[in-house]
């Protein structure tokens, strides 16, 4: 295949991508970690870590445990709130980035949501909102608007109304039918979805006969969901017609054809770069390869094949 | 000092005291990261840490540097866990291993009079590279260490080799003076000017707490990423953005003034 290049850009919406390869919220900070690494411009697009209206220190430690094939983190949305954000970090992505990245948003409230919203789609570099209803480590919001499909949907509406930018729905896995949350964010207006975010578990150290996380559950996340992962994506796609950005577990160029074969039209990375801080840029260097293995020159054309007869 | 990912061989391994092992690493190849390297490894100063896989393990395990000398990298581990168990079972000498190094901010080497080491358990090992490390200035740190029991004790030789003073410390009295290690600073070790502590969280604070002299406390905690990105770390410390440091990032090195305790 020598001289025939592979094109791996991927569209979502207006937007589009140089590739599908994502690293996910809380796993990849605002990229000053892995700017000194690697060239980030590399990137499809990066979703920054999860920005609250107020600056938050999160949960006390121990915020990780680690599982078989994966690990629990309990970290409680730590971040120093949305006008430093924009003040501090923005910039710092403008710079090093300079291609428009996803405002992963979180709130405790419908305005403490609208409001971050407001001024994080304001700003040039921000193309897409990934609006976290998902959050399993902070109490008295975050998941709970994610489990029932009327917040879910009110909340999205809400949103619609203010964003300049379109909106992403991130779903949590932690309810009984995620279809039935995804077509309810739909119908609210969500020009994509985001799925999933991590499912609630615990680990006892049985030496102390306590909970190894301080804030006794955490959220699962590593190659142990990408297959529960895969699955949701699969039963979303069947269902909604807005694009998808699938993420669980993902940690090679194959598990990316995987996703959008499943129904992803993007794809993210979490737990993967924390192992392999190099992970996101391995995995956009693999592509190429791979997809020359399986004879596609066009990555987007694989999104939902599998379901194709 | 970039981060990088370095190939290892594990060219030691042995048991040095109960449950405690050795382990010498050799760097054979650079598996990720850019920049020119002074030498082996990155040349990770006192007091930093590096990130090591354990073959059927997910996360990275961190380890302080116990030893850097002919470019080889010393570190020092107690089975704890499951992955520590597995370590002494399952690695063995000319197996290859993942390395990302170096890592952290180190100790600030400090001129002082009479410098004071204070190293409890498995927070020992930062404290013999230190050791030399202040020796090379011509300065003449002392150490106290602390133990359960005798037979945890390593390294009592090393350091008087070195040339320190050492004064050991036991919980059970079984060597040296019956108590925790604080019982020493009490002691001869009062006179202390400048303090360089690492061991577990209660006695980095029973230390503050006695007020002796300033100096730098290495802290632990469970880590993700080790390199700062997945806030799994971070702690509470005076006049910091968020009043948080990441002890894998800003740390794992606190100085007096900046600890809230």
């Amino acid at each position: 295949m020598v001289g025939n290049k592979v094109d791996l850009s991927v569209r979502l919406g207006d937007l589009t991508l140089d590739n599908p390869v994502i690293p996910a919220s809380g796993t990849f900070g605002f990229g000053r970690e892995f700017a000194p690494l690697y060239d980030i411009k590399k990137l499809g697009s990066i979703s920054f870590k999860g920005t609250t209206k107020e600056e938050r220190f999160g949960n006390p430690c121990p915020r990780i445990a680690e599982t078989a094939s994966g690990m629990l983190n309990a970290v409680g949305l730590q971040n120093p709130g949305v006008d430093a954000v924009i003040r501090d970090e923005l910039p710092f992505l403008e710079k090093y980035y300079a291609k428009p990245v996803i405002a992963n948003v979180s709130g405790f409230s419908e305005a403490g949501y609208v409001e971050t919203v407001e001024k994080l789609s304001a700003q040039p570099i921000v193309g897409i909102i990934e609006l976290n209803i998902s959050c399993p480590n902070v109490h008295g919001g975050g998941m709970s608007f994610g489990t029932d499909p009327d917040l879910a949907a009110s909340l999205t509406r809400a949103v619609k109304k203010v964003s300049q930018k379109p909106v992403y729905v991130k779903l949590s896995p932690n309810v009984t039918d995620i279809v039935e949350i995804a077509l309810a964010c739909e119908e609210a207006g969500a020009d994509g979805l985001s799925l999933i975010n991590t499912f609630m578990g615990m680990r006892i150290d049985i030496h102390r006969r306590k909970p190894v996380l301080a804030n006794r559950t955490g959220g699962l996340s590593g190659p142990a969901i990408f297959p529960l992962a895969l699955r949701m994506v699969w039963d979303v796609y069947e269902a909604c017609k807005i694009p998808i950005i699938g993420m669980g577990g993902v940690s090679s160029a194959e598990d990316v054809v995987e996703m959008m074969l499943a129904g992803a039209t993007a794809v993210q990375v979490g737990a993967a770069n924390l192992i392999n801080p190099w992970a996101s840029s391995d995995i956009i260097d693999r592509l190429p390869g791979v997809l020359a293995d399986l004879g596609v020159d066009k990555l987007e054309d694989l999104v939902g094949l599998a379901h194709h007869e | 000092m970039a981060l990088k990912n370095y190939q290892a061989k594990l060219i030691r391994h042995r048991k040095i005291a109960h449950l405690t092992y050795e382990l010498v690493l050799e760097e054979t190849g650079i598996i990720r990261g850019k920049g020119e390297d002074k030498g082996p490894f990155g040349v990770p100063s006192p007091g930093q840490f590096v990130n090591l896989v354990v073959p059927g393990f997910y996360l990275r395990r961190p380890f302080s540097v116990a030893d850097y000398a002919d470019g080889k990298l010393v570190l020092i581990y107690k089975i704890l866990g499951q992955g520590t168990r597995a370590m002494a079972d399952r690695l063995e000498e000319g197996q290859a291993l993942s390395v990302l190094s170096p890592l952290g901010n180190g100790f600030t080497l400090v001129d002082a009079k009479k410098p004071l080491l204070i190293g409890g358990g498995v927070g020992l090992p930062p404290m013999y590279y230190l050791a030399k490390a202040l020796k090379a200035k011509g300065q003449e740190p002392r150490i106290a260490m602390g133990f359960k029991t005798a037979d945890e004790v390593f390294y009592e030789e090393a350091f008087r080799d070195l040339g320190l003073e050492v004064q050991v410390a036991t919980e059970d009295g079984s060597k040296g003076t019956g108590g925790f290690v604080t019982q020493i600073l009490e002691g001869s070790y009062k006179d202390g000017d400048y303090l360089y502590c690492c061991g577990p969280m209660p006695m980095l604070e029973a230390i503050y707490k006695m007020d002796l002299a300033p100096g730098q406390y290495s802290f632990e905690e469970r880590m993700g990423c080790g390199m700062g990105a997945c806030m799994g770390c971070s702690h509470k410390v005076k006049n910091y953005p968020l009043g948080s440091k990441r002890i894998c990032k800003e740390g794992p090195v606190f100085r007096t003034e900046e600890i809230l305790w």
